[in-house]
């Protein structure tokens, strides 16, 4: 091989090199993507049936039901509008709290109860998931929005 | 006064990394001796009075003086002493004080171990460092001042976050930011190379024990940053690809780039161009590390106060560094030079391809850590990115690295033959196989994942033992122990740090493979079993702490019916921030862990257990701590303290011949 063929062989496997793993790598970024919705998005259908998501909001108050085998357990997570009951196998983090945010990662199955195989409650006391803190602003700002229609009506 | 006296201590050590980035630089280009002079005492002064602010706040925070607003932030009077010097660096303000302290022992050492570089490159790495030190310190004192006062004081401090009132708190960030800061050096050589024109074989011998100290104090803080998290937060699990932690594990990937095409540019004189890529790509990822760790930008255990005074700033320092860096990088790569020629198979096409990879797999970090962050930031939408991704793209881009490891040592610089290669490796490879083969069989369970992790480990391992027996047969015929202690330390480093990586990847590997990972509804006298242990809680009772209280259960653990040890998990309630904390219980052994921790309370006696079995999960930390070890090896090597004849001839020149206007 002369040194300018030598050359080509080098920079094409190196340009295949790179474009194989530059196609693994966006491949497996999007098949791994996890998006995000709120508890009013999940109930108007907008979430994707069979692929693992994550929703946020506040553990409602008076919803946290253990099972009785002692692992399983059922809470709701609500974002004020609208609600989705969650059930989870496994312990819950330490800052999990009925009224609290929280953030869960799972698929939604057909009766509408969202199964969590990842419960995310971080850090401390005050602190709210910066997620479940979007689903609770974007519920607010809707009903305000529908409080206001309401009485635009009543005029 | 404390604070005071520290925040005037910041200030100076401004006013002296003002002079020691402005005079040396200059002196360097002009060939003024006596402006360059300045660098060395300027280094050690901007040391002395960092180290004399850090101590103020840790004054501050022994005295339990809470009229400084982060004391009173991140401490509290009934913190344990460990814990209140360690909350020095608990927060934000206190990790930048950490930071430039850092760089100033770093700048230090540079001062005081560059006795055989020439003068103008003294000048140019320490002014270089003297800029990055007052951008630090510009951005302490405007935005994140850790002695500002409060007023009126507080009466008692708001805790330390229970998350790090753990040992692993006093020695993981100091460590850690010894590796980030380490980079600074390496890339301050670059950049002095860059300006200087001058980047040859004896620019790549100076910078190569820097950088490899950097890299060790980087490997061994992430493994006990990986290691704390292990324990303290109570899932057992050893890496959780967090965007903090990919934010340390980016730089590492780099920096391991780094030192290798640093060893061709020092051998061959090739690699040049890359090298000082790779030297400034590890250094922004540090800084681009210490910022999303520290700003509040990532919510974690990690981040604190939020303010985007503070982020605006980061992002203009950040591309200042990097825009200039890469600026300067553009206009004088071209006069580099390219350095000596290759064959398509040679060490160096092998250290190339394996520097390609690590590069790729730091950008499918960067990638699966930044994308959320800036989508989220744009407002189109949240999304994250989770451990499957990286998993999926880890295994197939380092699993061929790690075969040409083995390959590379053995491999001729310059032009390397295939069929010798393959006859020099024929029984490191069937060992490899047939181990492979074994070692899930004896461990009572076939699965492919499990026997591919091994054959790789024991090809690496094997490797080594070729390659040693190869560098012992070089040598003149003499007895094996006067052989062994003739071969260069630098050599051994390389051995230790790549048996280093065969331990890892047997803990990672098993543990993975063999881990049983068990959740159970336990009360008091109830039995539970796991892996041929049995689990018997015995007790539950309330204990007080200094500033928590814990739930403590006993956990009798028995095998075949003979006891093996008695485990105390906890749950904790730390009282100011009334935070729950779980403390796990670990039966430490090399083959095996044990790991008990009390989940949640599901009844008056009742408890979630979590009882779970590790085989080899030590060895991570192991092959960890081999690495870092073969770094010391490495950087200790005798070559890097003789002054050659080659290297003090310019040297001597340059400062002899030119004007000395000062004198």
């Amino acid at each position: 091989m002369k040194p300018r063929h030598k050359r080509f062989v080098l920079v094409g496997a190196g340009v295949a090199g790179l474009a194989l793993s530059a196609g693994l790598v966006l491949s497996a970024f999007q098949k791994n993507l996890v998006f995000f919705y709120t508890p009013t998005q999940v109930a108007a259908n907008e979430a994707p049936v069979g692929k693992s998501f994550r929703i946020g909001g506040l553990v409602e108050k008076g919803s946290v039901k253990r099972e009785a085998d002692g692992v399983s357990v059922k809470f709701v997570v609500t974002d004020t509008a609208k609600s989705i009951p969650v059930v989870y196998r496994g312990i819950l983090p330490d800052l999990f709290k009925e009224g609290k945010g929280v953030v869960t990662q799972g698929k939604i199955g057909p009766d509408g109860t969202f199964s969590a195989d990842e419960v995310l409650a971080k850090h401390d006391e005050n602190y709210m998931p910066p997620a479940a803190q979007d689903a609770l602003n974007q519920a607010t700002a809707k009903k305000a929005a529908e409080s206001m229609a309401v009485a635009e009506k009543g005029k | 006064m404390a604070p005071e006296l520290g925040n005037f201590a910041v200030i100076l050590t401004l006013c002296i990394a003002l002079v020691q980035s402005t005079l040396p630089l200059i002196g360097a280009a002009r060939g003024n001796a006596a402006w360059m002079a300045v660098a060395r005492p300027a280094a050690q002064g901007q040391l002395l009075f960092i180290a004399f602010a850090f101590g103020c706040l840790t004054y501050a925070f022994v005295t339990n003086d809470f009229s400084v607003t982060y004391v009173a932030q991140h401490s509290n009077s009934r913190l344990p002493l460990e814990y209140r010097v360690a909350g020095v660096w608990g927060g934000h303000e206190g990790s930048l004080l950490l930071w430039t302290l850092m760089l100033g022992v770093w700048m230090f050492a540079v001062s005081v171990f560059s006795r055989t570089l020439p003068e103008e490159m003294v000048a140019r790495v320490l002014g270089i460092m003297g800029l990055i030190s007052v951008g630090f310190l510009v951005f302490m004192l405007f935005a994140s001042n850790p002695f500002d006062r409060l007023l009126p004081g507080a009466a008692d401090g708001r805790d330390l976050n229970p998350l790090l009132q753990d040992p692993g708190m006093v020695f993981h960030p100091p460590m850690l930011y010894m590796g980030y800061v380490g980079f600074s050096v390496a890339f301050a050589f670059a950049m002095a190379a860059l300006l200087d024109g001058r980047l040859d074989a004896a620019w790549a011998r100076w910078s190569r024990p820097w950088t490899t100290v950097a890299w060790m104090f980087l490997t061994l803080g992430i493994a006990l940053g990986s290691y704390w998290a292990y324990y303290e937060l109570g899932w057992g699990g050893w890496w959780f690809w967090d965007p903090v932690e990919n934010a340390s594990f980016m730089p590492w990937l780099i920096g391991t780039a780094l030192i290798h095409s640093l060893a061709v540019t020092e051998k061959r004189g090739a690699f040049r161009i890359w090298t000082v890529f790779l030297a400034i790509t590890a250094f922004s990822l540090s800084l681009l590390g210490t910022f999303l760790v520290r700003s509040g930008v990532l919510t974690s255990v990690h981040a604190f106060a939020t303010d985007p005074k503070r982020g605006i700033f980061i992002l203009i320092f950040l591309a200042v560094v990097v825009g200039t860096s890469l600026t300067l990088f553009a206009w004088r790569a071209s006069k580099v030079g390219l350095g000596g020629r290759f064959a398509l198979v040679s060490r160096e096409s092998l250290l190339l391809t394996n520097n390609a990879l690590l590069l790729v797999a730091a950008g499918a970090v960067l990638l699966g850590t930044l994308y959320p962050l800036i989508l989220d930031a744009l407002g189109m939408g949240k999304i994250s990115v989770g451990p499957p991704y990286f998993d999926t793209v880890f295994v197939p881009l380092l699993a061929p690295a790690l075969f040409l490891m083995g390959v590379g040592p053995l491999a001729r610089w310059k032009q390397a033959s295939v069929p010798e290669l393959a006859v020099r490796l024929r029984w490191a490879l069937a060992v490899s196989f047939v181990v492979a083969v074994i070692v899930p069989f004896a461990m009572g369970n076939w699965s492919t994942m499990v026997s591919f992790g091994i054959l790789l480990a024991t090809w690496i391992a094997a490797t080594c033992v070729v390659s040693l027996r190869a560098r012992l047969a070089l040598l003149p015929n003499e007895r094996l122990g006067a052989r062994l202690v003739k071969l260069p330390s630098s050599y051994y480093g390389m051995l230790f740090a790549h048996l280093g990586v065969a331990v890892f990847v047997v803990g990672v590997t098993l543990v993975s493979g063999y881990q049983v990972e068990n959740d159970v509804r336990m009360e008091v006298g109830d039995s539970s079993h796991l892996s041929g242990y049995g689990f018997k809680l015995t007790d539950i009772k309330e204990v007080p702490g200094p500033n928590y209280t814990a739930t403590r259960g006993t956990i009798e653990v028995t095998q075949d019916g003979k006891p093996v040890t008695t485990l105390h998990p906890e749950k904790r309630v730390y009282t100011v921030q009334n935070m729950p904390m779980t403390e796990a219980a670990i039966d430490y052994g090399m083959t095996r862990h044990l790991y008990v921790a009390l989940g949640e309370s599901v009844g008056p006696k009742a408890w979630i257990v979590r009882l779970y079995y590790k085989p080899y999960i030590s060895w991570i930390w192991l092959g960890c701590l081999l690495m870092g070890f073969g770094g010391l090896l490495a950087a200790i090597d005798r070559r890097y303290r003789v002054r050659t004849r080659a290297d003090s001839a310019p040297a001597a020149s340059t400062v002899g011949l030119k004007p000395s206007p000062a004198r």
